[in-house]
């Protein structure tokens, strides 16, 4: 392969530079209804699942497909993605905040052959390129993070959580049978690219091993003051090591009694790493929501604290999922979230009607926030 | 005939959702053919490495891709990361194998045109796999090689004038919901407000100065579709100031069952006919609202713009007309003080071009910030170790009850001496004249 210059040359850097000048603007992006009918919206509603439709003042309408799709995507699927929205819908198209895809008709009599075009398109392993469904009181897209397909920290992969937790529960992203939307969220390591900490259900990759000390790199590779301040509980100190070749070197030690696996350390100083094919897994969380709807937005709970890495489809972890959503789903009122249905019936009762043991890393033992969260009170249910 | 054999990563291409696998089978396949005779600028059969590699991690349960590295583009401190394999030797396809984050417009609404051209960019230079998009919002160009970089970027700018996001110690791509573009709920103009902070500043984000990340995101309303309270160190959410508007007609026909309930969302079950009383005035935060005779009454006043009433009859209740937004700070995940929501600073301010009010409150947020933050300090930490008092007198935001849930139940206030009558300096011999030692 000849390289192929675009023009840039390295001699010369700032020579034509071309700096800071933003995204795209929006508005270079909108489908014409979109454009005229900006800012004028009257109300819209769920066709069926998937299907929206917004109607404006002046009675134009707007009908949105919405498909769900894997983050992680090739050009030859957004090639093809392009080739849909070029025959459906003049070529615009657009994301949701939850990586699904939205196609936009301007008229009812354009989405029939749009869904048909939608709902025959799979791939070549059997699945569907392009699902219709995620609105409404059901279970939208996952977001998640890299995983083991990118990302230098994770404690599990993220593409094949979701996938299998999207295989389980399917029909909920194309049916709109539970009480409030559920939303299920995905980050591989404690850092929460993927923001889990106020979903529904949170599924969370979780390291349990303290840091691996590579003595013989760490002061070559890290900043050890910077590895020493970077720790949350003051657990890493510095300290001076003989390696076998009889050499001294400047290293660091760790109370592995005070770490608490998050993995900032590593951030800071490559030669830490504390993955771990055993040590790792999963964490799942419940109960979380950012809408100020009826109640205040909450923090997701820690429900399991702990299931193993079961490649590839983590059986356990979608098995624990699908209880809790089927419990939430036979027992929560209308408009109800998961999170404020398990308040009204009491965590006692959300344990035992989702069948989760209750175990002491559920107690929360990480300063302040732990004391507000122990019942200070008689008032709790046998 | 795939490069690897990738017995557990097959196993998840069957199932109704759309496999990420049988994805990228299809690209390798794509690229080993390539029938369009691309020169490739980066190893054709990348894709192949980037499934072997995964397998790999399936099989070894850890992942094979080592700690950052520095890469980027000449100015920029941001926007490129930098990504190797610990297995370049079985993989050389992905031995390096960096990040670049585009920046994504506004409510992510694209051409077709203009994801080609991105798509022709990235099959030529990269690897042809993409995320759609990124946890903060911009489209992630998945996997190239260094000498691509600067290539990646001058095509980008030059030819597209399109420009990378934030990465780092920087401003992040600000991202916002679809907002007035087709949602009735929008209080603001999110992708207008988004855009303009985003232009204004480009250098915060491009050239990382602060102490760790920071975040903008816009929300049009208290519903919160891109989960700004949740994940942003400075959240805009829309909300309006008077009063809800009540078209007393539809209401009848939402009763009557002519209109479905929250717009349909329930669709799937039968929850029985619409109880008004039940499904909007008894769940009512602030029982503010009453139903008699027929009519639906909302006492104004007491109404802390929940959303849920406008939600469950989008056709008979709209948004007030006086507009504008919320501004909260300090949220963030739990890394590494524990996880914090957004704390409201500013419980209204109107959102109108140029937006100077609003960039008023930003840069004094930063001031403090940039002076006052520890290294990987998020902003909503500061404000745990310093306190929000201390960012009132920053932001010289006068105080309010809404800012806070309750007043304080302890009474260790911090008085400064200013504050008290004569301040602290006393005569101790004044003292003793009175009191005996």
């Amino acid at each position: 392969m000849a390289f192929i210059s675009s023009g840039y040359d390295p001699k010369e850097p700032m020579k034509n530079r071309i700096t800071d000048i933003g995204p795209k603007k929006f508005d270079e992006f909108y489908p014409p209804v979109i454009a005229k009918n900006k800012g004028k919206w009257l109300y819209h509603e769920i066709l069926e699942p998937g299907i929206l439709v917004h109607v404006a003042e002046g009675g134009d309408e707007v009908y949105t497909v919405r498909c769900g799709g894997a983050r992680i995507m090739t050009t030859s699927l957004i090639r093809e993605i392009c080739e849909i929205a070029e025959k459906h819908c003049d070529g615009y198209l657009r994301f949701t905040t939850r990586n699904n895809i939205e196609f936009m008709v301007d008229d009812k009599s354009k989405v029939d052959a749009l869904k048909k075009d939608l709902a025959g398109r799979k791939f070549a392993g059997g699945s569907f390129k392009f699902p219709i469904g995620g609105t409404g009181a059901g279970i939208t897209n996952i977001v998640h993070t890299q995983g083991w397909i990118h990302c230098h920290t994770p404690a599990t992969d993220a593409s094949g959580t979701v996938k299998a937790t999207m295989d389980e529960v399917f029909s909920d992203f194309q049916n709109m049978r539970l009480p409030a939307p559920l939303r299920i969220s995905m980050a591989c390591c404690l850092n929460m690219c993927g923001a889990v900490h106020c979903s529904d259900i949170a599924i969370l990759g979780y390291h349990r091993k303290p840091p691996m000390l590579d003595h013989e790199y760490l002061d070559k590779l890290c900043e050890i003051p910077l590895a020493i301040a970077a720790c949350p509980t003051g657990a890493i100190k510095p300290t001076k090591v003989d390696l076998p070749s009889g050499e001294t070197v400047k290293s660091v030690a760790v109370n592995n009694e005070r770490c608490m696996f998050c993995g900032n350390c590593y951030t800071m100083c490559p030669s830490l790493p504390l993955a771990d094919k055993d040590g790792d897994g999963i964490v799942l969380m419940a109960g979380g929501k950012v809408s100020n709807r009826i109640s205040e937005p909450k923090f997701s709970k820690v429900v399991v604290a702990f299931l193993p890495n079961e490649v590839p489809r983590w059986p356990q972890m979608t098995d624990t999922i699908k209880k809790m959503i089927e419990a939430y789903a036979a027992d929560a009122k209308k408009y109800e979230r998961l999170g404020e249905w398990a308040e009204r019936i009491g965590w006692e009762r959300f344990f035992e009607k989702c069948e989760l043991p209750f175990t002491h890393h559920l107690i929360d033992d990480f300063r302040d926030p732990a004391y507000y969260t122990w019942r200070q009170s008689t008032q709790f249910k046998f | 005939m795939m490069k690897h054999e990738t017995p557990l990563l097959d196993q998840l291409e069957s199932g109704p959702w759309p496999s990420f696998v049988s994805d990228l089978k299809a690209e390798a396949e794509k690229r080993a053919k390539n029938e369009e005779n691309i020169e490739f600028q980066i190893p054709s059969d990348v894709v192949e490495d980037l499934l072997g590699v995964l397998e790999l991690s399936f099989k070894d349960g850890t992942t094979h891709w080592k700690h950052g590295g520095i890469v980027g583009v000449f100015g920029y401190g941001g926007g490129v990361i930098g990504r190797y394999c610990d297995q370049p030797n079985a993989f050389p396809g992905v031995a390096h194998f960096h990040t670049m984050r585009v920046a994504q417009p506004g409510g992510k609404f694209y051409t077709t045109k203009y994801l080609k051209d991105l798509c022709d960019l990235w099959d030529l230079r990269g690897s042809g796999i993409t995320n759609m998009h990124g946890s903060t919002g911009d489209i992630i160009f998945l996997g190239t090689t260094t000498p691509q970089l600067e290539e990646v970027f001058f095509e980008l700018t030059h030819r597209m004038g399109q420009d990378l996001g934030g990465s780092g110690s920087n401003l992040r791509t600000p991202a916002d919901c679809i907002g007035q573009a087709r949602c009735e709920y929008a209080c603001y103009d999110t992708q207008a407000l988004c855009y303009d902070l985003t232009m204004e500043y480009q250098d915060e984000l491009h050239r990382p100065a602060f102490p760790y990340k920071f975040k903008f995101k816009f929300d049009g309303c208290p519903n919160g579709c891109v989960a700004s309270i949740a994940r942003a160190d400075m959240s805009f959410i829309g909300t309006w100031k008077d009063d809800i508007k009540i078209d007393q007609e539809a209401v009848a026909a939402y009763v009557g069952g002519e209109f479905p309930s929250n717009a349909g969302a329930h669709a799937g079950r039968d929850w029985g006919a619409f109880d008004i009383q039940k499904e909007v005035v008894d769940l009512c935060p602030t029982n503010c609202m009453k139903y008699e005779g027929g009519k639906l009454e909302i006492n104004n006043r007491e109404c802390v713009r929940c959303m849920h009433c406008i939600n469950v009859m989008p056709r008979a209740l709209k948004i007030g007309d006086d507009k504008g937004l919320s501004i909260l700070v300090g949220a963030k995940a739990p890394i590494l003080d524990g996880a914090q929501m957004g704390s409201l600073l500013v419980p209204f301010i109107k959102c109108e071009e140029p937006y100077d009010e609003i960039k008023e409150v930003i840069e004094k947020v930063w001031d403090w910030w940039m002076e006052e933050g520890k290294n990987r300090e998020r902003l909503g930490e500061l404000i745990k170790r310093q306190g929000f008092q201390k960012l009132l007198e920053m932001t010289e935001i006068d105080p309010d009850p809404r800012m806070v849930s309750e007043p304080r139940s302890n009474p260790y206030i911090f008085w400064k001496e200013e504050e008290v009558e004569g301040g602290w300096d006393r005569d101790i011999n004044e003292f003793r004249k009175h009191h005996l030692r």
